[in-house]
């Protein structure tokens, strides 16, 4: 039996600070244990007290890579509990900001956090030394991505129109249609880019997971709908928290998720969404779908790089759709007025179902709210992929055995600050 | 030939969006990378090599113990520590758990196990431990002040960076003022400009998001005039304590509106 003990600090390329912990016996794990150790930093506790239309300056501050998540489950909650009907166009408007924080958040994962390891390089400078032209053309699709965000809401990292009841400004339309050249060039790009990460060599995973997504009747889920699952459960908003349960683990101070009744874990985010939505994905992203060889039922944690692809290209049909029928909202916001209650909503961020609860006072403060982000709903599930995953590939080295564990955390494109929450990988082999 | 300048990132408490300005700086970054040596980046690389640094930079706020101690190794291993951001400036939306008396509650409402949770009660900006040679302020910071000081920085000369109010900006671009059109309270007459008054560009008033001016001396003024817009005195605080709510004149200015203090003083709002 052989005694050994690796310690590999801070698992690169996550949004936030973690650690794995993996002891093994031969071809056996004797514990595993994800830790996480991103500090608190109290959201929950300090909203409490504040007025309600502060929150979505204050949520977005969770995370600086998909702001946007926040402050749509946030407004969107909160005018449903006030009875606000927001004005023709603002729903479009939201949903075209969206589709600008799924672009520049799935590229940004593709391209600068996941391809440099299926490809041995540390980072994407690297890679860019060996790929320039491809690398570029990522960034040139980011940059679209975030342009959107910042015509829409002033800048792409905590936005500054979006309210309650719409927005503080609407752009004009030419503002919008100067946009369209580079989404239509990103999105003649995106089969190429498809190509290419069918090209990648990827490990797989073969496993029985509860894919959890929003679905909505007519459209790919971001802003509404209702929650589903693959083991065909359905929720609304308002069940959330009977039908999903958090559970505080030692090792990390984010929580866990796992369904109520069963106790067990369950994955959201891109892999799980196209499962559950294919049928209404738009022509590029079911072309792109076809490349890069993402078939549904599908629940391989590998193929979750492919799903962001056939997201991003979905994401620009839509927003150039949505630009092309854009009418500025006028107003850009409904008044509102505040009433006592419980706000309770989700929406899908690029990494997964982000859902809120506020607890509101009849003058509109906060009393009570609750945030629970994909990635600690989909820790539980990182832990098992871990554990089916490195059995199997205990015979490697200490060095590809840590690159492979990354690339399993990875798959979930685990934003560990919003989760409250980076990785080191501490391995003992016994 | 000299070697390149080994830049190194580093983040303590912090939503991760100021060193996101550096990866969405795209074509600046790749541009960039061929004159520095990236050496310590955990966010974008998994390549990660011990100091000494020439240039550090720091996101984010002091929240644990394990934190006062990592950022006085960061500072014994850097040249120029640069702290980026509302959190390493000012301690952050976070230290809005300061001095509320409140932290083991925060604890609680968050954590249903506290004792599994390790955190300081307040939330410090990194110069609350080490010097600091440069701060750049904003949440999320300015992308082109940071390369502008990064490329300072390496050509050895000292970056400057603008402390006008947001106010002064917002005149110069011809806004219409946010608080003589709607009545909305502004914190634009206080906060740095970095943002190019971009809250009044979007039709609403300033958050404060780049901290204090240099000479923030009309914050009490403001603070009465909030109160004349309709705000009750607890609210007029609040619109001070908040994103840099913990920047000593945010914060005293809160503290007066809060306790009456300054209420009758005469102060010079021009």
């Amino acid at each position: 039996m052989t005694h050994r003990r690796v310690e590999v600090p801070v698992i690169a390329r996550v949004e936030g600070e973690g650690a794995l912990h993996i002891t093994a016996r031969d071809h056996e794990i004797v514990d595993l244990r994800l830790e996480i150790y991103e500090p608190p930093r109290f959201f929950e506790a300090f909203l409490r007290g504040r007025a309600y239309h502060e929150v979505p300056d204050i949520v977005p501050r969770i995370c600086g890579i998909c702001p946007v998540a926040y402050q749509m489950s946030a407004v969107h909650g909160l005018e449903e509990l006030f009875g606000v009907r927001v004005p023709a166009g603002v729903r479009e408007l939201r949903r075209l900001l969206y589709c600008g924080e799924w672009i520049e958040s799935h590229v940004l994962h593709v391209f600068l956090l996941a391809a440099p390891d299926f490809l041995g390089y540390h980072n994407a400078i690297e890679m860019a030394k060996d790929h320039p032209e491809l690398v570029r053309t990522a960034l040139a699709i980011k940059r679209v991505g975030n342009d959107l965000m910042a015509v829409i809401g002033g800048r792409e990292i905590h936005p500054v129109s979006p309210r309650v009841g719409g927005f503080s400004r609407a752009p004009r339309r030419r503002e919008l249609e100067a946009l369209l050249p580079r989404l239509e060039r990103a999105l003649e790009e995106m089969p190429r880019i498809a190509d290419f990460v069918s090209s990648l060599e990827r490990p797989s995973l073969p496993r029985q997971a509860e894919l959890v997504a929003m679905v909505h009747p007519s459209e790919y889920p971001m802003n509404e709908g209702e929650m589903a699952s693959t083991a065909g459960r359905r929720w609304t908003f308002a069940e959330y928290e009977r039908v999903t349960r958090e559970l505080h683990v030692e090792h990390s101070n984010a929580l866990h998720s796992v369904i109520a009744e069963t106790g067990t874990p369950y994955h959201t985010g891109p892999l799980a969404r196209v499962n559950l939505n294919a049928h209404v994905l738009s022509p590029v992203a079911r072309e792109c779908m076809r490349r890069t060889g993402l078939l549904v039922p599908g629940d391989d944690p590998f193929l979750s790089m492919a799903a962001r692809v056939v997201e991003t290209a979905y994401a620009l049909e839509e927003a150039i759709r949505l630009i092309r029928a854009y009418e500025p909202p006028d107003p850009p916001a409904a008044e509102v007025t505040p009433r006592a209650g419980s706000a309770m909503w989700a929406t899908e961020a690029p990494r997964g179902t982000l859902y809120h609860r506020y607890d509101v006072a009849e003058d509109g403060t906060i009393v009570e709210a609750k945030i629970v982000p994909p990635t600690s709903q989909n820790l539980r599930h990182m832990e098992e992929d871990l554990r089916a995953f490195v059995p199997g590939v205990l015979d490697r080295s200490d060095e590809e055995l840590t690159r492979l564990c990354e690339m399993v955390v990875r798959n979930y494109d685990p934003c560990i600050s919003c989760a409250t929450h980076f990785l080191r990988l501490d391995l003992r082999r016994l | 030939m000299t070697a390149r300048p080994r830049v190194a990132v580093f983040k303590m408490a912090s939503c991760d969006g100021c060193q996101l300005q550096l990866l969405d700086a795209e074509d600046a970054l790749l541009e960039l990378a061929g004159r520095i040596e990236i050496v310590h980046f955990a966010e974008a690389s998994s390549d990660m090599r011990p100091g000494p640094y020439d240039v550090t930079l720091v996101e984010g706020s002091v929240s644990t113990p394990e934190q006062e101690r990592q950022v006085r190794e960061i500072r014994e291993a850097s040249r120029v520590l640069v702290t980026i951001g509302a959190c390493a400036t000012a301690g952050g939306i976070q230290a809005l758990r300061n001095a509320t008396g409140r932290h083991e509650e925060f604890v609680r409402t968050v954590y249903p196990t506290p004792e599994y949770v390790r955190s300081l009660e307040d939330s410090h900006p990194i110069a609350d431990y080490v010097p600091v040679d440069l701060e750049l302020t904003g949440c999320p910071i300015d992308r082109d002040e940071l390369l502008h000081a990064i490329a300072t920085l390496l050509a050895g000369g000292t970056p400057r960076v603008p402390k006008d109010p947001v106010c002064v900006e917002c005149k110069r671009r011809g806004i219409v003022c946010v608080v003589v059109a709607k009545g909305e309270p502004c914190l634009g007459p206080v906060t740095r400009t970095g943002c190019g008054a971009l809250c009044p560009a979007f039709g609403r008033g300033c958050y404060g998001c780049f901290g204090p001016a240099q000479a923030p001396g009309n914050a009490d003024a403001l603070g009465r005039r909030f109160v004349e817009l309709g705000l009750r005195p607890e609210e007029a605080a609040d619109r001070f304590r908040f994103i840099t709510g913990w920047a000593p004149a945010f914060r005293e200015a809160s503290e007066r509106l809060r306790t009456g203090a300054g209420a009758g003083e005469e102060v010079d709002a021009g």
